[in-house]
């Protein structure tokens, strides 16, 4: 599902990931961990095709509608509120029954009261938990979560636990986290980088 | 077909997006008459028509620079660019629903500042809105596509004027020519012409400016 | 290794063979025009330089355009390079156009000339693609983001030109008579060497230039695999 061959990255002149090689079958679940700065974003980003390579290759088998990516930022509107921002994606990613799916997924992660809020008003947590919808809108086939856990309270942790859990035999999943003692037990890879 | 129907839904973003925060519209409408007051005082009495027109098209092309700056700045913030390249729509069909909402903005500026070029100058010729009309097409276009190149560097805003303006000379001497010769249809030829070749262009490579 | 070596310095030495031949042949066999005198020799230089600029942007938005196909990194120093080129000898074409502009009708500078303002404005052009290019980080993006806009520029040429054209009609600058290219034989001989040597002289700078880069680039990856 997920290949990389001397995959590394640089920034001007100085390069994050060096000669990386990494094989990710489907339906498995790599975990990254690494210190800030070490490249977990960045190998995340490479691997969604946000990024190109400076050196080496990575292949990832599927199309972009297959693919669901959770960024540091939860790439939402400010302006517009979660109903919209989820509509537009909706519409984009082309998913059946739209707004069911997308009350569906509002109410399991507690945001249907706040769904007509401007986002630029929610707390971080908020916004984090809105991303994670975004990210599961059009059910992917491959899940890319880059700390999904940050700015989540005890209770929403919970929400992604259990989202990790379905989806390990369903999905293959790269989770990259500086904290790996949730992930870690369900996870069938393991990568650290320096 | 899906593309356009992913045009029509990030059209509709933008539409939605302005009406929210409503700063680009009116800063461009202000600025456009404001424009054309300074001019009124930088003009000698004894000036001639055709250099107000020059004016005209000087304080459009500001106006445009002015929408221009703002058009990426909601994506800019938050790298929601990131969240709208990722998606399965074609990159292109971004542009376009870009540059659709940038020419709906040049044109309501337009509405307010004929009006008041009238008022403050002298009479608007159908000759003129023609001109306008398809100078706009290439402004949002060509401009649509350098925003995005600019809002991917450092000096954002610094180096969207200096991307833009060489690159718009013939939209303005075509609008120009088309308003003060006795003949415009060959002005207004050209004009066609740069809409076609710089939208196809823009239409084209704006993949390869949102995407590594 | 040794082969590329080779071939720099044959380029080099062509090129100055060439310029040597060109400048001697424009300054002293080429015959006298009849209008003009000896001021009309410096055509010889300056519209070479012209069109060898043509050439560099040419050349780059080639380059760019194999970038763009081929994702190939090693293409966006070679479109760089080539642009780097064009814009030095558009700013010769800039200075020698302005020379004979003074020598010729006594103004350093007219609008009435065509290829003047043309120029003009893809120097201006070609100035934004650098700070572009300074503005952005090194990497994927610049590369794109800087062919993208090299391949905007060869567009502007022509529209420009036609635009330029278009503008004489209202703007009505003072019209200076200059012979066109109505050359004798022997006149267009001597074009044709100087021709030659500035595009001998753009190959051999862009041969040098990008060597020099690729040694630099090859400098810093051996530093960085050392630490």
């Amino acid at each position: 599902m997920i290949r990389a061959r001397g995959l590394g990255r640089r920034f001007g002149a100085k390069r994050v990931l060096r000669d990386l090689d990494l094989e990710v079958p489907t339906g498995g679940f790599l975990l990254v961990t690494g210190a800030n700065g070490s490249g977990k974003s960045t190998l995340l980003a490479l691997i969604a095709g946000l990024l190109a390579p400076t050196e080496g290759e990575v292949d990832v088998e599927l199309p972009r509608e297959r693919i669901g990516y959770l960024a540091h930022e939860p790439l939402v509107y400010r302006e517009l509120t979660a109903l919209e921002n989820l509509d537009l994606y909706g519409r984009l990613y082309h998913v059946p029954e739209r707004r069911e799916t997308i009350g569906a997924l509002l109410e399991r992660f507690g945001l249907w009261e706040a769904r007509h809020q401007r986002v630029g008003s929610y707390s971080r947590g908020m916004q984090q938990r809105l991303a994670l919808c975004r990210v599961l809108l059009h059910d992917p086939e491959l899940l890319l979560l880059d700390e999904p856990y940050s700015g989540l309270d005890a209770s929403a942790q919970t929400l992604v636990d259990d989202v990790l859990a379905e989806s390990v035999g369903t999905r293959t999943l790269v989770v990259a986290s500086h904290d790996p003692e949730h992930v870690g037990p369900l996870s069938t890879q393991a990568l650290a980088l320096a | 077909m899906t593309y356009f129907a992913d045009v029509a839904a990030l059209a509709r973003k933008d539409i939605l997006l302005e009406l929210r925060s409503r700063d680009t519209l009116p800063a461009m409408l202000l600025f456009v008459v404001s424009a054309l007051v300074v001019f009124h005082f930088s003009l000698p009495s004894d000036a001639s028509a055709t250099a107000s027109t020059g004016l005209l098209w000087i304080a459009l092309l500001f106006t445009a620079l002015l929408g221009l700056g703002r058009a990426f700045s909601a994506e800019r913030e938050q790298r929601v660019l990131d969240g709208l390249v990722l998606a399965p729509c074609d990159r292109s069909a971004i542009w376009l629903a870009k540059s659709l909402g940038v020419l709906a903005f040049l044109g309501v500026a337009e509405a307010v500042a004929l009006p008041a070029y009238a008022l403050f100058f002298g009479p608007v010729g159908w000759e003129l809105v023609a001109a306008i009309v398809l100078a706009d097409i290439g402004l949002a276009a060509v401009g649509t596509l350098l925003a995005a190149m600019a809002a991917a560097s450092r000096a954002r805003e610094l180096l969207l004027p200096l991307l833009f303006l060489p690159l718009v000379i013939p939209v303005v001497v075509g609008g120009v020519g088309a308003t003060v010769v006795e003949d415009p249809g060959r002005y207004l030829g050209f004009l066609a012409l740069y809409d076609l070749i710089f939208a196809i262009l823009s239409w084209a490579s704006f993949e390869y400016v949102v995407a590594e | 290794m040794s082969l590329r070596n080779n071939r720099a310095v044959l380029l080099a030495a062509a090129a100055s063979v060439l310029v040597v031949a060109g400048f001697a042949l424009a300054l002293f066999w080429a015959p006298e025009d009849a209008d003009q005198g000896f001021s009309q020799r410096i055509f010889y230089i300056h519209v070479p330089i012209a069109l060898t600029a043509y050439a560099c942007f040419g050349w780059g938005a080639w380059k760019a355009l194999r970038l763009l196909w081929t994702r190939e990194p090693r293409y966006d120093l070679e479109s760089y390079t080539a642009v780097h080129m064009g814009v030095i000898f558009g700013i010769l074409t800039l200075v020698t156009g302005s020379i004979w502009a003074k020598i010729s009708w006594g103004v350093w500078w007219t609008w009435s000339e065509r290829q003047l303002t043309l120029f003009l404005v893809l120097f201006l052009f070609y100035c934004a693609y650098f700070m572009l290019r300074f503005s952005v980080e090194a990497g994927p993006r610049r590369a794109n983001l800087s062919a993208v806009y090299a391949l905007f520029g060869v567009a502007l040429i022509p529209v420009s030109f036609l635009a330029i054209r278009l503008a004489e009609n209202f703007i009505h600058p003072v019209v200076f008579t200059r012979d066109g290219p109505q050359m004798s034989g022997s006149m267009f001989f001597v074009f044709c060497v100087c021709l030659a040597a500035m595009l001998a002289l753009f190959a051999s700078l862009y041969t040098n230039e990008l060597a020099g880069k690729r040694i630099d680039a090859r400098l810093r990856e051996l530093r960085e695999a050392l630490e």
